[in-house]
């Protein structure tokens, strides 16, 4: 294998277990409180960090402007792209851009629809979709663009980047097997590593890790807490793919409020445990609560 | 066929505004089979119309044609009406024949009764669905049928994203997740080898991408045509 581009692909190839932490940039230009909140609970406990993309399609401060300033921290970014909001030309550029500013992991994903988030009438693009734009970083990488010249040969690149490239999968979903057929092609179009949708069900996960382990790229199931009862059932009533398990919900019922914190921990804490052994990391959404990253992986026996 | 919606009574109202002499223009062709713009649809707004003008005591009259196709030069013979006759006409064919209309009659404005929504067919009575969005270049041979380019609301290639929910698009609980049918057909033919291929970006060339776009028959044209 060629040289690690990234401290996480190193830890990836070396076999360790890995965890990812992730932030959401700031709708607006006040970006310290999600810079600080970055450096206090995720430098030195997570590997790297992903940097969400409109998530949501919620206008925001771009992924590559806040993956550079975790750079800047010392902190390693995992800058997620969407197929959304830019045609090739753009994606492609901003790919170049990410290179050149220190940026090395990339995660490429499809993208919400606009109709979820917060300008519904903006026009989607979806030029490219997560299987192109992992197709798009390989030809990047040996030095050409999705372009031709007027001979009908590929443009040739003065520079070539080199990516950490990674993609998405719902591993609970209904349909796997077409999920499975997906992640082939992901895999096949370039992606080196998987970081999942939310997995509340080590089972289900189990069966996915059993349909891809011929694939053999490193996979982080992804862990998103859950903050309340409510929050549970608002995942399993809307989030597509997704399902939280009764228990788990009664225990966050039952839980007073000045507890309800610690059950969430402690779930994560369980839920890596559990699939540690199927998996190569874990990838923490905590939606805000970043501060519990170190009690999470304290509680996953991890530190 | 070509779907189309009747626009807002009050855009209608409102475009109506300045003329005095209108014809309504249904069209037979696809929109009257999909209930919006035929000669029924056409008596109905001209009713409303003339309700509409009384109400704000303005002087409006309305009259009532309906050709075969407002797409084609050769059913303008059959006109009862002549569009010169009239301040401006409200066509409710698709977008198509207002503005095939518009150029046949440059002096008269043709106006648009209708949205034009979609290519599509009836699934059930009362239910038009899209099928089709002329992208120029059909993926139908390998898709079980079901187009992603009209009916996935990404318009994606490979498969469907994350927001497949059983069976559901992630933008409305109504909308079937394209991708869904897609493998369901194809897993049911016994093709799923079909999806395993990484299929590359399309070429938005033939699609709106490269401009309008236009059919050539060189053995039908006349020569000052061509050039």
């Amino acid at each position: 294998m060629t040289q690690p581009v990234s401290k996480l692909q190193a830890a990836l190839a070396a076999g360790k277990f890995v965890v990812t932490g992730e932030i959401g940039p700031p709708k607006g230009t006040n970006i310290e409180p999600c810079l600080h909140e970055a450096e206090k609970y995720l430098k030195d406990t997570v590997l790297a960090v992903n940097v969400t993309d409109l998530q949501t399609a919620v206008m925001r401060v771009g992924s590559l402007a806040i993956s550079r300033l975790l750079l800047e921290r010392g902190i390693e970014p995992i800058f997620q792209m969407v197929c959304r909001d830019r045609n090739r030309l753009a994606l492609q550029s901003d790919l170049l851009s990410a290179y050149v500013l220190g940026v090395r992991n990339v995660l490429a994903l499809t993208g919400d629809h606009v109709a979820l988030g917060d300008h519904r009438q903006a026009k989607c693009v979806f030029d490219l979709d997560s299987v192109g734009l992992l197709a798009a970083m390989t030809n990047l990488e040996s030095g050409h663009d999705m372009g031709v010249d007027a001979k009908g040969n590929p443009n040739v690149l003065d520079g070539a980047p080199s990516f950490f490239k990674g993609c998405c999968v719902t591993p609970c979903a209904e349909d796997l097997d077409m999920q499975v057929i997906k992640l082939e092609k992901k895999v096949a179009a370039g992606a080196q590593f998987v970081q999942t949708q939310a997995v509340y069900d080590p089972a289900a996960f189990e069966k996915f890790a059993n349909k891809i382990a011929h694939l053999r790229v490193p996979v982080l199931v992804g862990i998103v807490m859950l903050k309340s009862a409510g929050m549970a059932k608002y995942m399993n009533s809307s989030v597509p793919g997704v399902t939280v398990p009764d228990p788990l919900i009664q225990r966050l019922t039952d839980a007073s409020k000045d507890d309800r914190e610690k059950v969430s921990v402690d779930i994560c804490g369980e839920l890596i445990r559990s699939m540690k052994g199927l998996c190569q990391g874990a990838h923490l959404m905590t939606l805000g609560w970043d501060h519990c990253v170190p009690a999470i992986i304290h509680a996953a026996g991890l530190a | 066929m070509i779907v189309g919606e009747r626009k807002p009574m009050d855009e209608i109202l409102a475009m109506l505004e300045p003329h005095r002499r209108v014809l309504v223009l249904a069209c037979g062709g696809c929109v009257t089979v999909c209930l919006t713009g035929g000669e029924k649809q056409a008596d109905e707004l001209a009713a409303l119309l003339r309700l509409a003008a009384r109400k704000k005591r303005r002087p409006l009259t309305v009259d009532v044609d309906c050709i075969t196709r407002q797409c084609d030069r050769e059913f303008t013979a059959n006109l009862k009406c002549n569009p010169a006759d009239y301040d401006a006409v409200l066509s409710i064919a698709c977008g198509v024949g207002v503005g095939f209309m518009s150029e046949l009659y440059p002096a008269t404005p043709f106006l648009p009764g209708l949205n034009t929504t979609f290519y599509g067919a009836s699934t059930a009575k009362g239910i038009w669905q899209e099928y089709c969005y002329g992208c120029g270049d059909c993926l139908l041979a390998w898709t079980g049928g079901v187009c992603p380019i009209a009916r996935c609301s990404k318009s994606l290639v490979n498969g469907a994203c994350g927001g497949t929910n059983d069976g559901k698009c992630e933008v409305s609980r109504e909308m079937d997740c394209a991708w869904h049918l897609i493998y369901k057909r194809l897993e049911a033919a016994g093709r799923l080898e079909e999806l395993r291929k990484v299929r590359p970006p399309r070429d938005w060339r033939l699609d709106r991408g490269g401009g309008a776009r236009r059919l050539t028959h060189e053995e039908l044209t006349d020569e000052e045509v061509r050039k």
